[in-house]
């Protein structure tokens, strides 16, 4: 029993490594800004999510108490990780690419970093 | 009365749990001092969410948290195959406007949110009528399938549970 608890930790945590990896290893690999934006955002929710699930394992199973640090870690973690992604994003477009590279929004107004919103008034 | 002291029962729950599971120990001092947050957080910020809508189906929104746990773990796979395994220049990346038919502010950000966690999917930005919003896929050959999917595996789940 107790090995079997190791091995499933150890499993989680391994996992957990190799998305990590892969993540980082893209920040490298890929060529833009905007594809390697999608490296962190993705591949580092399951390294991450992988330490997170094998510290509840931890505790439920060896240390036999309950611990909620894990799910807030979660939730704040799922809450906050697309804002980051969404301000670089912006600030990329802004500095490097130019209206005419994107596709059209199928709208009567263009892109909100490019034109003002409609009159609210 | 009961209106006036819970203006938003469930910003008063999430408080309240929330803060049990910051101090990591369910006691009765803990519980009090979760449920004074619970009420005065909700009271003071009650000015700055204006008609806020309401969750009509609140078990269609747990169904919509599971769909889209599931396809982060299914994103995080596929992003980490396409990093290790497809040379940079077989990576198509491809801008796609995704029209809108939500309009509650609150409905379009759990969407924007769930494109960015969920497969090769980044948004980026809105129009600035906020009817299109602007995503950045990673690789796809086919950008209308990647469009239609996010319509109908997401906004459609949106619009039920936002009504």
């Amino acid at each position: 029993m107790e090995v079997l608890t190791e091995i499933l930790i150890s499993f989680f945590l391994v996992v957990a490594g190799v998305f990590g990896l892969v993540g980082s290893f893209g920040l490298v690999k890929l060529r833009d800004t905007m594809q390697r934006l999608h490296a962190p955002t993705k591949a580092t929710t399951l390294g991450v999510g992988g330490v997170l699930i094998a510290s509840m394992l931890y505790f439920a199973l060896v240390k036999g108490s309950f611990s909620f640090h894990e799910l807030l870690i979660t939730l704040f973690l799922f809450i906050t990780a697309p804002i980051t992604a969404n301000f670089i994003s912006k600030t990329y477009l802004v500095k490097h690419v130019s209206e005419d590279d994107l596709p059209d929004t199928e709208q009567s107004f263009g892109w909100a970093i490019y034109s003002d919103p409609p009159d609210q008034s | 009365m009961a209106a006036r002291l819970f203006p938003h029962p469930l910003l008063s729950l999430v408080l309240v749990v929330v803060w049990l599971g910051l101090v990591n120990k369910v006691t009765l001092g803990n519980v009090v001092l979760g449920a004074i947050l619970g009420v005065a957080v909700p009271m003071l910020t009650s000015p700055y969410w204006p008609n806020r809508p309401r969750i009509r189906a609140p078990l269609r929104a747990a169904e919509y948290a599971l769909v889209v746990l599931w396809d982060i773990v299914v994103a995080n796979v596929q992003v980490a195959l396409i990093i290790l395994f497809k040379p940079n220049d077989r990576i198509h990346s491809h801008w796609i406007t995704v029209p809108l038919e939500l309009t509650s502010a609150e409905a379009i950000t759990v969407l924007a949110g769930t494109i960015t966690m969920t497969p090769g999917t980044v948004s980026v930005t809105f129009s600035a009528d906020i009817h299109s919003i602007l995503v950045h896929c990673l690789h796809t050959d086919d950008p209308d399938a990647v469009r239609a999917n996010i319509k109908n595996r997401y906004e459609t789940r949106l619009k039920e549970i936002f009504g």
